[in-house]
């Protein structure tokens, strides 16, 4: 079955993120497909590269990123939500003249018709957070 | 599920979180306007405190962005009725006069076959 994730829960609040990355590999696991992972709302800052986690801690971005190169899965932030939190590509910090580009390189920046698409090509769409 | 063309899938958005309490409210609404603009069928939800989203708002004092103007837009997407629970209203003390034209109060039942028929459902 092709399953894709909305993930709306940030990536240092709570349980959720780590969640729908373990829920992600399971799928894999079970002979499942991921066509992709759309992070949306507070859920874009698992995209950002800048976070330091304490040493004792594991930050979920690992964790997608593990996934993202075992089995090619496509890791969309939502540019609207994305911009508002200060998680930039190079296109967008020079657009908008900031100091830095803060987009992790294993995500990429895309637009709600990626959420749309997502919907329309998977036969399960799994909201994280939010509810 | 909903027999719909392919590569249609009927969305639902279930909003449940108050327009200005963070910012989930307004994204439920942004995903359900992308699928309508992409012409995928939706049926947009209000329940709990979401049900505050569909009251005329002045945020000018708040800084922050109001969310009517993209409640007003939904019939042009033809997100049409939107539907509101009814427990939430009652709860709430809302008079439903108050809700914009199209609203459907909806009880849990109907919630219920509304999610019954869609192929996806999305939670904000």
């Amino acid at each position: 079955m092709i399953y894709s994730l909305l993930v709306l829960a940030s990536p240092t609040a709570g349980q959720t993120n780590r969640t729908a990355a373990g829920f992600a590999a399971e799928l894999y696991s079970r002979g499942h497909t991921l066509h992709r992972v759309f992070f949306m709302d507070a859920g874009v800052d698992t995209a950002l590269a800048t976070p330091v986690a304490p040493q004792d801690e594991i930050n979920p971005q690992a964790l997608w990123i593990a996934l993202a190169k075992q089995f090619d899965v496509e890791l969309v932030a939502c540019i609207s939500s994305a911009l508002k939190r200060g998680v930039l590509d190079e296109l967008e910090a020079t657009r908008y003249e900031k100091v830095a580009a803060t987009l992790h390189p294993n995500f990429e920046l895309g637009g709600l018709g990626q959420l749309v698409d997502a919907s329309a090509h998977s036969d399960r769409l799994i909201t994280f957070g939010g509810g | 599920m909903a027999a719909a063309a392919p590569n249609k899938k009927t969305l639902t958005v279930i909003i449940t979180h108050a327009p200005y309490q963070g910012t989930l409210a307004r994204a439920g609404l942004d995903a359900a306007l992308a699928a309508a603009a992409f012409e995928q069928p939706v049926q947009l939800i209000f329940s709990g405190h979401g049900i505050y989203s569909l009251l005329e708002q002045d945020t000018k004092a708040a800084g922050t962005r109001s969310i009517s103007k993209l409640i007003a837009s939904l019939p042009l997407y033809d997100i049409e009725p939107v539907y509101a629970e009814a427990a939430a209203i009652a709860q709430l003390g809302i008079n439903a006069d108050a809700l914009p034209a199209g609203t459907q109060v909806v009880d849990k039942q109907a919630i219920a076959a509304l999610i019954d028929r869609a192929d996806h459902v999305v939670s904000f």
